[in-house]
């Protein structure tokens, strides 16, 4: 009833080729943004720090997974490692410029992310499918492998370990133990948004449209004048810089600290069933599958025992966490089967069912 | 009905759930429990879990909590996974904990920074970061009762003393068998300082995360290098595998030293031919206590306790009950010093650095010789203690040694240099400003 578009007349090209071009559409984005940022205001510590900075960050590392595999169709299990040179490589920066402002590092580790990515891409231009995605898997093994031989990295830190140092932005503190989760979402938050903003204009542009005929049909698109190594290493580094951004923020906004045990195989996987949950080639079914695979859980931790112990059912920890696994598999099974296409294949549907609603004909 | 409306739903739901968190009558105090009873790690975490459950509810059941204040006891599962560990730690910093144990270094590692801020002290009870033994740098980190430099020290110790001296291991050939990450990585330079020093000779073996469960390779180069002297330095599965290889690859047994982590599970997997592997350990094994027989009688057998019966008192059930010891002791410590009932966080920092669990203390306890004694101070969380050799029977874990003193100077060396690295390190690392009490 409200969502509709009678009344709303495309005059000129640039209003017929907009990303959103409903008016509802344009003032529901504003709403959610103007809520993420008011949620940084009312939401309490565990919401900031455990659902929704892990989330954003989630969603981010789907974003880069996305344009890999979702638009430019070439499969990796590197993510984690790409995730990782990201963070050490923030980490290497910050303690080597400790007068840069910090976010002008978290940014700039992507590069190097991105620069690892075209190197351990360059195979794709002769392998395809599952054969990319065991090489990439080279990659992810081999990363790690730096991750835990190379001390140069950690700074010679006995621990192993890398660790969040004190920074500021405006003089207040960002980064390290003293930074309020308040902060540090509000950081996460504004670089998420930004780089959606970034990877949105990609994808819908030419580059985009690169990507997704090599996708389609790489054959026809070498005819038409796409080159394919460019198009793809392209995908490769830009599909890496958000993975790097996304795991220097891991690092040091939301853990603070951690171990290259981090950024394993099974980071890798966790994005990668993001990205197929949430629907490949769709930067909104990054953040659904983030949501699904991540936040789902916590909830379903906190529900359960609520729900299980008016019937006197009291149940341990490991219950739960057994409980959470199989719902959580069995709501993936599901969704794949009802919409193979993802989430945001369904949310595709529902905006389509709710333009008509409720007079259908 | 739209999905918009089931969207709003969920996140209503979700910051309603986030919102709303049980409060705490006052006179009580909060302790999670950071357990993993899921994931690959399950088999050490699990007795270790119910060890340290069972003797907290004994102390409510029996005496009704600590200086009549009721634990309220709460097992977050973390599945030794870093995420849910952060996750676990963000779910229960609201309720007030008077302290946390991460049980995995992957987790205590981004929660040492935090201890300070938000004022919760971290038992990582001989795991973590050796470097935070050193009171004066980390006043909010406790990592009793020994680092695994003081256990490297010991084992070579031994081993020095079975050759007939230290000087006698000069020209020998000693593997270290190792996960490959920090915990694993620790040991080495200390291990090579003395290679260095005494003379013999040092094989790395070590084994990646992923293939804990698959040693073939580094037990073939064991075979090849043939080394006098094995020592292992694994967790979870790796240290189960290692023995059933040690034996299919016929190495003897009696040369296999491992530090503190092995229990009964993993040494049964080499079956009989385990017999003869030894290990590094700190308390003693067997149920022969009148606290642990409390623990029967209160928890056990009146069905509070996830625990098999005949896994009570066993070695990890046992390092879970030591655990809960200075737990409970930090809390009784706390409320003497303070004098409250109902203790904070901030309270029970001061009482794990009064710790002094002598043998009249511990007799009191009902866990009379169960332990060395243990003694905290304000510069000291560590107490840097003694720890004795133990051997599998076959059956059962036999000790065949008395307490091995670490190799101090050596320790205070790596220690301090650790220490100061990681303050360097962490520029703006905050200076101790919590008072030592006249005590300690």
């Amino acid at each position: 009833m409200l969502y509709r578009e009678a009344g709303q007349f495309k005059t000129s090209y640039v209003a017929d080729s907009a990303i959103f071009p409903l008016r509802q559409d344009r003032i529901g984005l504003g709403l959610i943004i103007v809520a993420a940022y008011a949620l940084a205001f009312i939401g309490n510590s565990f919401l900031l720090q455990a659902v929704m900075i892990p989330f954003l960050v989630f969603s981010l590392a789907s974003i880069g997974l996305n344009i890999l595999t979702g638009y430019t169709g070439l499969l990796s299990l590197g993510t984690g490692a790409f995730m990782g040179v990201g963070a050490y490589a923030c980490y290497k920066l910050m303690t080597a410029f400790p007068e840069v402002n910090v976010i002008v590092w978290i940014l700039m580790s992507g590069f190097f992310s991105a620069a690892i990515g075209a190197l351990f891409g360059l195979p794709s231009l002769r392998i395809k499918g599952f054969y990319l995605a065991v090489a990439t898997l080279a990659a992810q093994f081999f990363l790690q492998w730096c991750f835990i031989r190379i001390p140069w990295l950690v700074n010679y830190n006995v621990s192993g370990a890398l660790d969040a140092p004190l920074r500021t932005l405006f003089g207040t503190p960002i980064m390290g133990p003293n930074a309020t989760p308040q902060t540090r979402y509000l950081v996460v938050l504004t670089i998420v948004i930004l780089l959606t903003w970034l990877a949105s204009n990609l994808v819908h542009g030419r580059i985009g449209r690169m990507w997704i005929a090599i996708r389609d049909m790489d054959l026809a698109a070498e005819l038409m004048g796409i080159r394919p190594l460019q198009t793809k290493l392209l995908a490769f580094a830009v599909s890496s810089y958000y993975c790097g951004v996304a795991g220097a923020l891991l690092v040091f906004l939301w853990y603070g600290g951690a171990e290259y045990d981090v950024f394993n195989i099974n980071q890798s996987f966790f994005i990668l069933f993001m990205v197929i949950i949430g629907g490949l080639g769709s930067l909104i079914g990054s953040f659904f599958g983030a949501a699904l695979i991540f936040i789902l859980p916590i909830v379903l931790g906190i529900v359960l025992p609520a729900m299980l112990s008016p019937f006197g059912i009291s149940v341990g920890a490991d219950v739960i966490e057994h409980l959470r696994f199989m719902i959580v598999g069995a709501l993936i099974i599901f969704f794949l089967i009802v919409e193979p296409h993802g989430l945001a294949r369904l949310w595709q549907i529902g905006k389509q069912k709710l333009l008509v609603w409720p007079f259908p004909y | 009905m739209s999905f918009r409306r089931i969207g709003l739903g969920l996140a209503a739901a979700t910051m309603l759930a986030g919102m709303a968190l049980p409060a705490f009558a006052q006179d009580s105090v909060y302790v999670p429990l950071f357990t993993y009873r899921t994931g690959p790690f399950a088999g050490s975490g699990t007795p270790i879990a119910d060890g340290m459950h069972d003797y907290l509810r004994m102390l409510n059941e029996r005496d009704g909590g600590i200086g009549g204040v009721k634990l309220v006891l709460e097992e977050c599962e973390t599945g030794y996974d870093t995420k849910k560990g952060v996750e676990c730690y963000e779910s229960v910093k609201g309720k007030n904990p008077v302290i946390v144990n991460p049980w995995s270094t992957g987790i205590t590692l981004p929660l040492i920074p935090r201890a300070s801020v938000d004022k919760i002290p971290i038992l990582s009870m001989a795991y973590g970061l050796s470097a935070s033994a050193r009171g004066d740098i980390f006043p909010w980190v406790f990592n009793p009762p020994a680092t695994y430099w003081d256990g490297l020290s010991m084992i070579i110790k031994y081993i020095g003393e079975k050759e007939g001296g230290l000087e006698k291991l000069k020209g020998k050939k000693i593997g270290f068998l190792h996960l490959d990450a920090a915990f694993g990585k620790e040991p080495i330079p200390l291990l090579q300082e003395l290679a260095k020093d005494i003379g013999f000779e040092v094989a790395l073996y070590p084994v990646a995360a992923q293939d804990m469960q698959n040693q073939g390779s580094q037990w073939l180069s064991a075979r090849r290098d043939r080394p006098d002297y094995m020592i292992m330095w694994g967790w979870g599965s790796m240290n189960g595998a290692a023995v059933k290889e040690a034996v299919r690859s016929g190495y003897p047994m009696d040369k296999f030293y491992s530090v503190w982590w092995p229990g009964e599970d993993d040494a049964r997997s080499g079956g009989a031919g385990a017999k003869g592997f030894k290990m590094l350990n700190w308390h003693a094994v067997g149920t022969n206590f009148p606290a642990i027989q409390d623990i029967q009688k209160h928890v056990v057998d009146k069905g509070f306790s996830k625990a098999q019966k005949d896994k009570v008192g066993e070695l990890l059930y046992n390092r879970g009950i030591y655990n809960s010891l200075l737990i409970a002791e930090g809390i009784a410590q706390a409320q003497k010093v303070t004098g409250k009932k109902a203790v904070t966080g901030e309270d029970v920092r001061r009482g794990m650095e009064n710790i002094k669990l002598d043998p009249a203390r511990l007799k009191e306890l009902g866990l009379e010789g169960f332990t060395d004694q243990l003694v905290l101070s304000c510069s000291d969380h560590n107490g840097h203690r003694a720890a004795f050799m133990q051997e599998w029977d076959g059956t059962k874990w036999v000790k065949i040694s008395n307490p091995i003193e670490p190799m101090t100077d050596r320790v205070k060396g790596q220690l301090e240099a650790a220490a100061k690295d990681y303050a360097e390190k962490n520029a703006g690392w905050p200076k101790r400003t919590e008072a030592c009490d006249k005590a300690s």
